[in-house]
């Protein structure tokens, strides 16, 4: 919105309502790159989920038993009902899901990092679960009090969800790890996997962070990259001794006098590999979603020009009825 | 065995037989929607396909349960859900072929579905009579999630037939494609005769006028004719109930069981 005569009111309204950590609605005026920062941050949020669709659904068809299978479909599900809340708080600041997702399919916008990874052993469902799920409730459940109403709604119901999901991921592992040696080895090796990239999907340090210090003035954001991470890690350290099994950082170490977990340096320059598009899965997980939408373009015209034929065939009876 | 003995045993053979088939049926046609999570046109219909699939898979596993339950009356021996469903091999499957045809495109598992969920529809409608409680109970969920799921099918058979003509001629070849199976819903054999005398299973050819007529609804909706294609029966008259499968099956069980059979004996 362009700063009118009265922009100098507005603005400080808004300053205000922010300051005094009231929700911002969609009706209420709003800094242009409040607006812009929102609809990236949610853009890619819902572009996350719906990739994130494919590493598990990969393993659907291959569920070992049919609970788990029926606990899967249910979490891939979940993530496309994630997807379309996160489109729709996203059309409240004006854009359409239509053009978000060409954003995505012309690699314009991103989704999250750690969908690059491929999913190779059954273990690897548990593990996305446990760790990816459990880093993004740990960033998500401060976006609950974002200061952005219809974003902060719509995080409330899928981080409850996403909770869920990493509990059932830690159950998952839990009954690997006691299983037979050989499960044993998957879960552990799952965990050897997925672990360095979910303390990736925190971000850069915080001395590098782009996008921080904007998103933290605007209470979009409420804790830095590298304090959620610390979170993060505290969290799953303990976590991995009651699953009995061993997080790949020979570094890890209860600091008593931090009262934190240290852990070992982070490899940002595979983060930064995987970003640029040189991950295991990117043109993989792209043309998957690309050719997805392809293929059910003309699904989508059918119902444009059926929707279309009932409307004037709706108003034809009017005009006879008349 | 006195003669009473005799009939009562080959009543619960069977009943076990049938409630396997249904089974059977609900999970396989639950596989070919589980495969299409994240391939859906939009993403309405990613949520909506794999809801029809937990629907189906939350049937498949009172039914295998039931049946395994029953068998084990009668054997003493104990089949779980998972030993049912992973560890048969193709020919002691028997759903019927409709449900194991693959997902072609959009409109052939819309057609598909059209076809299956307004069959089971009648069926469960029927089966809430059945003088098993365990199946009238699972008969009682069931029609009411197939009510779904046939609405569902049907709406989009109307929105396909009536689009554009891509659509529509796609729509009529998925419906030509999955036609042939259909004969075999209605199939008699010597375990439906049983069940239904004994009051705890259906006369499949009794679900068929209704099934016709909401088909003829659909199609007249959608503009589309009763399709026509000849039904294809299996070598020697058998089908899916006699364990007589679709190439593709030993595909979609090869996928669907590998990794369970790769570990005998353990716990997931």
């Amino acid at each position: 919105m362009a700063e009118t005569e009265n922009g100098d009111r507005w603005r400080e309204r808004f300053d205000a309502m922010i300051a005094a950590e009231e929700r911002i609605e969609p009706r209420d005026h709003m800094p242009d790159d409040y607006r812009r920062t929102l609809v990236r941050q949610i853009a890619q949020h819902a572009h996350s989920e719906i990739i994130g669709m494919q590493p598990e659904g990969n393993w659907i068809t291959r569920a070992p038993s049919l609970n788990r299978k029926a606990v899967l479909i249910a979490k891939v599900q979940d993530e496309a009902g994630h997807g379309l809340y996160l489109y729709s708080a996203a059309e409240t600041l004006g854009v359409t899901r239509a053009e978000l997702l060409d954003l995505l399919h012309e690699g314009r916008q991103r989704y999250s990092s750690i969908f690059n990874y491929p999913t190779v052993s059954w273990a690897d469902v548990g593990a996305i679960g446990w760790l990816v799920d459990g880093a993004a409730i740990t960033n998500q459940v401060p976006l609950c009090r974002c200061s952005y109403g219809p974003y902060a709604r719509a995080m409330v119901r899928i981080c409850k969800e996403e909770s869920f999901h990493q509990r059932q991921g830690f159950e998952m592992l839990y009954v690997l790890a006691r299983g037979t040696d050989a499960q044993k080895a998957m879960a552990q090796g799952a965990v050897d996997r997925w672990y360095w990239p979910s303390l990736m999907m925190f971000g850069p340090p915080d001395s590098e962070s782009s996008h921080s210090e904007r998103s933290m003035a605007y209470k979009i954001k409420r804790f830095s990259n590298d304090e959620l991470r610390q979170k993060f890690v505290d969290i799953i350290a303990p976590q991995a001794e009651v699953l009995g099994l061993t997080l790949p950082d020979p570094d890890l170490r209860w600091n008593g006098e931090r009262g934190h977990y240290d852990f070992g340096p982070i490899d940002w320059s595979e983060f930064n590999r995987v970003l640029k598009g040189e991950g295991p899965c990117n043109r993989q997980r792209l043309e998957h979603r690309r050719a997805a939408h392809a293929e059910g373009a003309w699904v989508r015209e059918a119902a444009r020009v059926h929707a279309a034929k009932q409307a004037a065939r709706a108003e034809r009876e009017k005009e006879n009825a008349a | 065995m006195n003669e009473r003995g005799a009939n009562a045993a080959a009543t619960d053979t069977a009943t076990i037989a049938y409630v396997l088939r249904l089974g059977d049926d609900a999970l396989i046609a639950s596989h070919r929607l589980g495969e299409l999570v994240s391939r859906a046109p939009q993403l309405e219909e990613d949520v909506a396909l794999a809801n029809i699939a937990l629907d189906l898979l939350g049937q498949a596993r009172s039914l295998l349960t039931c049946a395994g339950r029953m068998e084990e009356q009668l054997t003493g021996v104990l089949r779980t859900e998972d030993d049912l469903a992973y560890l048969r091999d193709e020919q002691q499957f028997t759903n019927c072929r409709l449900v194991e045809l693959p997902n072609t495109d959009f409109a052939h598992t819309i057609a598909r579905q059209l076809l299956f969920s307004g069959y089971a529809f009648e069926l469960y409608a029927a089966l809430r009579d059945s003088a098993d409680d365990t199946l009238a109970g699972i008969a009682g969920k069931a029609v009411k999630e197939l009510s779904y799921h046939r609405d569902h099918a049907a709406r989009w058979t109307v929105r396909l037939g009536d689009g554009t003509r891509e659509s529509r001629e796609r729509m009529k070849a998925g419906l030509d494609a999955a036609w042939p199976y259909t004969d075999e819903l209605f199939a008699a054999d010597q375990v439906t005769r049983s069940v239904s005398e004994a009051g705890t299973g259906v006369d499949p050819a009794r679900l068929r006028p209704a099934w016709e007529e909401f088909l003829a609804q659909a199609l007249s909706d959608a503009g589309l004719d009763w399709p026509e294609t000849a039904p294809i029966t299996g070598p020697g008259g058998m089908g899916g109930r006699d364990g007589v499968h679709t190439e593709a099956f030993g595909y979609l069980l090869a996928e669907m069981q590998h990794l369970h059979r790769s570990h005998p004996g353990a716990a997931w």
